[in-house]
């Protein structure tokens, strides 16, 4: 039986704002009077390192996603989206950014960072559907490279049972009044990429 | 109302509501933002939150303030309680004033941490009440509600979320009326704060420290009592006996989840609260044939549930440590559900299969682009030579460990005494330890001391970075500002240095790679106790200020030697056998003056 109505997993490196986007969907369910649970990263793997948000709508159970249980996969790098794939259900849903950021590993040579498409291929072959957009370079073409997470945020929006007008509403209460206007039209791209 | 409130910010609004007039800590994950949401919630209210130097000074103060009949709280991580070790254990004896709170966050996994150890068997070790949340409603609720329990039985009570309690969020019932002064207002209509002279429960002599013990012993049993009927010890018996779960704190989140997802008839008992209740987990091994008790670290509920079994019912079969749950690492949800599932013949559900070794670049937790810590590390590793022998300590620069200069870590403050100590059995070798500025003045401070006095032939390096940069930037008194941001003395880390009595002392700019190599060599050939204060604000502070940045770029003279690759910059990088400088750069400029063909050149604006 299912314990919650829909998980999701938020990954990419830290700084990119990965809690951003778990904090407004968690508003916006509040909002929407559904209980929600969720778990951030913090502390030491903040530095540079691989960060990963469980967001739990509808769900009054464990603040972690289980293996192979996200309805949905938001990834703000694409290969923390591979890195974090295995909490996907086989149904689920990946979306991710396309644009890569090169790990301390891959600049000093001692890694490779493997090619665009194997990453995207290989994704898909652990789960229903992948979604793959440049999602950085949609936030340029809304004012603010920084927007970047809520051009992420307006794909997910298709996906999560949540209504669009509580979700503007919870971003709005997330961030800084003069940055709004930016971050609604990032949303509105973002939504537009699923289409 | 509510609100999707992270764990540490619902215990934050606990401590408020309960009317706690003074908060002291000190940083460390996952305890940090409890005082930092202090300071949020506090407003015009005249609470004192303060940083403390250590978490010795933090709990000791709360004591204080308690004995003066303020409500208090103490936070820590869990590894601070070690520090706090001393008076917690005491302070059980003699009890106290107004409600005392102590906080000891645990970190199963060590995400952020050196040890995994169990705060648990702390409050079992000195005989005082402890609440385990298992999500942010409870944290709240519990915090509020342990003043009390406090103040009614004399005694000190312990908090402990875990990682996944103060770092995770649920939505919270939170009054939006109990602003701080509110609930302060209640405390003090009580009492006026004051400190009454009570030798008898307040000297811990010998002849006052017996009957105490003797008191503290007495006191558990109505503790247990007392804290039964409380909403976070519940229990469900399955109509037909059968199989049984007893989970604690957050585990007993995943056992519900488990029980409700298998869809199966089990009994649970969910406890939130030390001592156990023993009538309840009777009562459930009266109804059961096994019991699976699942709970992270420490088989404390385990043990407990074997000895009352072997009194109320010994053939019921108990399962947990020791093939079910492991006592190592976090639990999750699909462990938990698992566990439960194979007691009950159930299917097991497939593990998670992460990507193999080499697909994926690792991404581990680095020191940032521009950090000062590289420029100090790749200066002493160059002074000092690769047979000298480098102790380090808690903070960032722990990170560095690949730079070859990151020998140890022990415990916060021990890079100074284990380099003494290496010295004094025997190492002849060349020695320079270092610690940030924050360890120092928590625990560093002592260890120079004794490395003066003692006579060690030692550096010592203060990596100066101005903030407690891991934990996510806090004050501390060599920043000249407090927690709630009022300026305040600025202690000299020079003049301590010499106080402490250090021979040399020297302080460099990092950034300046000549200068930091000159004085580590003055420093590595100095008869006696040396110090290195190595001065560079947090990049990450200074990125924030706004400060322009210089830039610069790789010209056509680059031989492709990779001596800046080396340096570990992220902002680095080689392509087509090339040094490259990315968008990343902080211009700190150290890689133009590590360059050996100087091809790295600043771009004039």
């Amino acid at each position: 039986m299912r314990t919650s109505e829909c998980d999701l997993v938020i990954a990419g490196v830290g700084g990119q704002g990965v809690i951003l986007i778990s904090d407004v969907i968690g508003r916006a369910a509040v909002l929407a009077g559904k209980p929600v649970c969720g778990a951030e990263t913090h502390g030491m793997a903040q530095r540079g390192g691989s960060v990963i948000n469980h967001t739990r709508i509808g769900c009054r159970y464990s603040p972690l996603v289980a293996a192979r249980s996200a309805d949905l996969l938001v990834a703000l790098e694409p290969a923390e989206a591979l890195r974090f794939s295995h909490y996907l259900s086989p149904q689920g849903v990946a979306l991710v950014n396309t644009r890569p950021v090169l790990p301390v590993t891959v600049t000093t040579g001692q890694a490779a960072y493997p090619p665009l498409e194997e990453l995207i291929e290989r994704l898909g072959q652990r789960c229903g559907k992948v979604i793959a957009m440049d999602a950085t370079g949609l936030a340029e073409r809304a004012g603010t490279a920084q927007a970047m997470n809520v051009v992420m945020l307006g794909a997910l929006s298709r996906y999560i049972p949540l209504s669009e007008e509580l979700i503007i509403e919870a971003l709005s209460r997330v961030v800084p009044e003069r940055f709004l206007e930016a971050n609604k039209k990032a949303f509105a791209l973002g939504k537009a990429e699923v289409e | 109302m509510k609100e999707y409130l992270l764990g540490n910010a619902a215990i934050a609004r606990g401590i408020i509501e309960a009317g706690a007039g003074l908060a002291a800590g000190y940083p460390g994950t996952p305890s940090s933002e409890i005082i930092e949401s202090l300071v949020d919630l506090k407003g015009d209210d005249p609470m004192h939150i303060e940083w403390s130097v250590n978490e010795k000074v933090a709990l000791e103060v709360a004591a204080g303030a308690c004995w003066a009949g303020t409500r208090s709280v103490a936070t820590m991580k869990h590894v601070g309680l070690n520090v706090a070790a001393d008076p917690f254990m005491t302070l059980a004896y003699l009890g106290v004033g107004a409600g005392l709170l102590i906080i000891s966050a645990d970190d199963p996994f060590c995400h952020s941490s050196q040890n995994e150890q169990d705060s648990r068997r702390y409050a079992q070790f000195a005989g005082i009440p402890c609440l385990d949340p298992r999500d942010s409603q409870q944290a709240k609720d519990m915090a509020a509600f342990a003043f009390d329990l406090s103040e009614r039985f004399d005694i000190p009570v312990m908090l402990r979320p875990t990682t996944r309690v103060s770092h995770s969020r649920s939505d919270v019932d939170i009054r939006p009326q109990a602003g701080a002064g509110q609930g302060r207002q209640r405390q003090k209509s009580v009492q006026a704060p004051r400190f009454c002279k009570d030798p008898a429960r307040r000297v811990a002599l010998p002849v006052h420290a017996r009957p105490l013990h003797t008191k503290l012993l007495a006191k558990q049993q109505r503790i247990e009592e007392a804290l039964q009927d409380t909403p976070w010890n519940r229990m469900h018996l399955s109509e037909k006996g059968g199989v049984g779960v007893i989970a604690s704190g957050l585990a007993s989140l995943y056992a519900e989840e488990a029980i409700e997802e298998l869809g199966a008839d089990i009994s649970l008992l969910a406890v939130g609260c030390y001592p156990l209740p023993t009538n309840m987990i009777e009562a459930m091994l009266r109804h059961v044939s096994a019991v699976m008790v699942i709970e992270e670290l420490e088989p404390v509920v385990e043990e407990q549930v074997e000895r009352i079994a072997a009194k109320v019912n010994p053939s019921v079969k108990i399962l947990g440590k020791g093939g079910f749950i492991p006592r190592e690492g976090e639990l999750d949800g699909l462990l938990v559900r698992n566990a439960i599932a194979r007691m009950i013949s159930r299917e097991e559900l497939p593990a998670a299969t992460c990507m193999p070794p080499g697909v994926l670049p690792p991404r581990p937790p680095a020191l940032c682009p521009g950090c000062s810590h590289r420029a100090t590390y790749y200066a002493m590793r160059r002074a000092f030579g690769k047979n000298a022998v480098f102790p380090s300590d808690i903070g960032c620069y722990t990170m560095a460990v690949n730079m070859g200069t990151v020998d140890t870590c022990l415990c916060m403050g021990a890079s100074i005494t284990l380099a003494s100590g290496i010295r004094f059995g025997g190492e002849e070798e060349p020695i320079c330890c270092s610690l940030g500025d924050s360890t120092f003045l928590h625990g560093g401070m002592t260890g120079l001391l004794n490395a003066a006095y003692n006579k060690a032939r030692i550096t010592v390096t203060i990596l100066d970075n101005s903030t407690t940069a891991m934990t996510g930037h806090q004050p501390h008194p060599g920043t000249g500002f407090t927690a709630t941001g009022e300026p305040t003395v600025r202690v000299s880390l020079e003049e301590l240095a010499r106080a402490l009595g250090a021979g040399l002392v020297e302080t460099v700019d990092p950034y300046d790679m000549q200068a930091t190599l000159e004085s580590f060599n003055r420093a590595k050939e100095f008869s006696g106790l040396s110090v290195v204060i190595a001065r560079q604000p947090c990049v990450i502070k200074s990125r924030k200020s706004g400060k322009p940045r210089r830039a610069f770029r790789v010209s056509a003279e680059c031989k492709g030697c990779g001596m800046c690759v080396e340096f570990g910059c992220p902002a680095i990088e080689f392509k087509e056998e090339k040094a490259a400088i990315n968008s990343l750069c902080t211009g700190c400029g150290v890689c133009a003056q590590i360059c050996p063909a100087s091809a790295i050149e600043e771009v004039a604006k």
